[in-house]
């Protein structure tokens, strides 16, 4: 396959190879990693017409600056409202377009969001560490962070006729992140659960992979004396004096400090898109809801995610465009 | 022996099986059993498990199954019975006090009410069993620090502390393997490294086994 190669001319402290991740390890205390925001880490791959899962670059605040020196590659940005730009010319957000030896690509960070995907057409070619190339950024395992001078080889898919495809952005979520209580909402105080359910909290400044800072109303603990339990990714967790922070994909696997709540798998990607200083609210739903809520997100996503398999200029793309999908896309009316 | 287990959703993706809310060996001993029969016959739509002191994580794909009948299916699999916990390892770790290299032994000693060298040759006559890895590859907890040592972690996290760390809180004893912010008292560092990552098998410890520390001199820490 022919090859690709990019040279990291400048790149934001948040700049990660992740791949879908290395789930089943979490007992030897690895977290499985893998992308902040999935469904943009999948559009973007679904876009390209990759299969899914595969290498992918992870950008935060401060974006990415790269240069084509050998070869040419498709490459696909999503997620948030990061920007890309070939040279001069400006492609936006949620965009496919193709790099040519000499060609600059420069992502910035647009009006909202936190984390955004850049996937190649191909495969990146690098490090991995128990089957994942994913990125475990405290313990420099994987694929590993990008800094400037680095380079990024990929094998390459041929590139096609169109040089880029503004595809469709996934249906807009919004209303209070969802949380199923506890499990160790037993160290809290009622007022302390009736709190996190009604008064408004903003993301503070402190965000990165392991997990995102609350600021908002004080949740102390009732005690700091916790027997270390297993947590996951969402779980909402409270320290000694009592600030929230919501823990992400490289979430410790354990821990002594209490979780309040956990936030449902259908809407911790959304809420790690809130920059410092924009307003959560939370909304308590119980374990069958979440399931269920789960469930309905994967259909409307897989539906989505054909879409964008289609390809451009395809009636599912045609139909969506002319907003004859509503919202959320049914799978059945795409196949 | 037979334990009820207390069952809470970790938002919709993960069941938490919690055993009591103290360290009990014979409790951990059902919690590994019950996981070794889970490792054996796993139900649909389980993803992982992880055991812990006194709780056992069950991650689901909420895709496959839901929590009541996955909460069945694991207790079915918990009353069936029949597979034992694994019998563990002995290690011993060599380990430094040099004062720079264990920054919270004077505060800790201070606390306790007794010398840094009485704090030392307590953490030094006692054997320690690995219940679980957590918080980060490698860590591995272990349990039996003498209670004269008992001390609760410090309310907000010290920053960052040096691989090979040996560091305390209440009952529970680690090395640390890679540099991390950390609440616990920090008594001393060993060379010995708990996670190898390009190694065939990357964790030193498994669950279920006994450690005990030896005491090193500078030189003998420098030469690994």
């Amino acid at each position: 396959m022919p090859r690709a190669v990019l040279i990291v001319e400048q790149a934001g402290p948040l700049t990660t190879i992740q791949d879908a991740g290395r789930p089943g390890h979490m007992r030897h205390g690895v977290t499985a990693s893998g992308p902040v925001d999935r469904p943009g880490f999948a559009a973007a791959h679904a876009a390209l017409g990759n299969e899914p899962g595969g290498a992918a670059v992870e950008l935060s605040h401060g974006g990415i600056t790269l240069r084509c020196i050998e070869g040419e590659v498709g490459f696909a940005l999503a997620g948030g409202d990061f920007a890309a730009r070939v040279d001069a010319d400006s492609l936006g957000s949620w965009t496919t377009g193709i790099l040519r030896p000499g060609s600059r690509l420069t992502i910035r960070d647009g009006m909202h969001g936190n984390w955004a995907t850049l996937a190649f057409a191909g495969s990146i070619d690098c490090r991995r560490w128990l089957g994942s190339a994913a990125t475990l950024a405290l313990a420099g395992l994987g694929g590993g962070r990008l800094v400037a001078g680095d380079t990024i080889t990929i094998d390459a898919d041929p590139v096609g006729e169109n040089a880029s495809w503004h595809y469709p952005e996934p249906p807009a979520e919004t209303g209070p992140v969802r949380i199923v209580l506890g499990p160790q909402q037993q160290f809290f105080a009622a007022e302390s659960i009736e709190a996190l359910l009604s008064q408004p909290f903003a993301a503070a400044p402190a965000f990165d992979r392991m997990g995102m800072v609350l600021d908002g109303p004080s949740l102390p603990p009732l005690s700091v004396t916790m027997l270390s339990a297993p947590l996951l990714r969402g779980a909402i967790q409270v320290n000694g004096v009592g600030a929230a922070t919501i823990l992400l994909a490289d979430h410790q696997t354990t821990a002594g400090y209490p979780r309040i709540a956990t936030v449902i798998s259908a809407d911790i990607d959304r809420a790690a898109q809130h920059r410092p200083g924009e307003t959560l609210r939370f909304a308590a739903v119980d374990v069958a809801e979440a399931i269920a809520i789960a469930r309905r997100k994967a259909a409307a996503s897989a539906g989505y995610l054909r879409l964008l398999a289609a390809g451009q200029g395809s009636l599912a793309e045609r139909l969506f465009s002319a907003n004859l999908i509503d919202g959320v896309v049914d799978g059945r009316e795409l196949s | 022996m037979t334990v009820i287990p207390t069952i809470k959703p970790v938002g919709d993706t993960g069941l938490l099986f919690e055993f009591g809310s103290v360290i009990d060996p014979a409790v951990f001993d059902r919690i590994l059993a019950i996981d070794a029969a889970l490792a054996a016959d796993p139900p649909a739509g389980m993803q992982e498990t992880i055991p812990a002191y006194a709780s056992l994580l069950v991650v689901y794909d909420p895709l496959v199954t839901d929590a009541a009948t996955l909460e069945t299916d694991v207790m079915r699999r918990a009353q069936r019975g029949g597979t034992a916990a694994p019998a563990g390892t002995d290690h011993i770790i060599p380990m430094c006090h040099d004062a720079d290299l264990a920054p919270d032994l004077a505060d800790a000693g201070a606390r306790l009410g007794i010398t840094p060298d009485a704090l030392v040759a307590a953490h030094l006559g006692a054997e320690y069993r690995v219940y679980m890895y957590g918080f980060a590859p490698g860590y591995a907890y272990m349990d039996g620090v003498p209670p004269a040592l008992h001390l609760p972690r410090k309310a907000v996290p010290a920053r960052s502390r040096p691989v090979g760390s040996i560091m305390i809180a209440g009952g529970q004893c680690l090395i640390t393997t890679l540099p991390m912010p950390t609440g616990w008292w920090v008594i001393g560092r060993t060379s010995t490294q708990v996670l190898c990552p390009h190694a065939a098998s990357p964790f030193l410890f498994q669950p279920g086994d006994r450690v005990r520390f030896r005491a090193v001199s500078r030189a003998e820490f420098e030469a690994g």
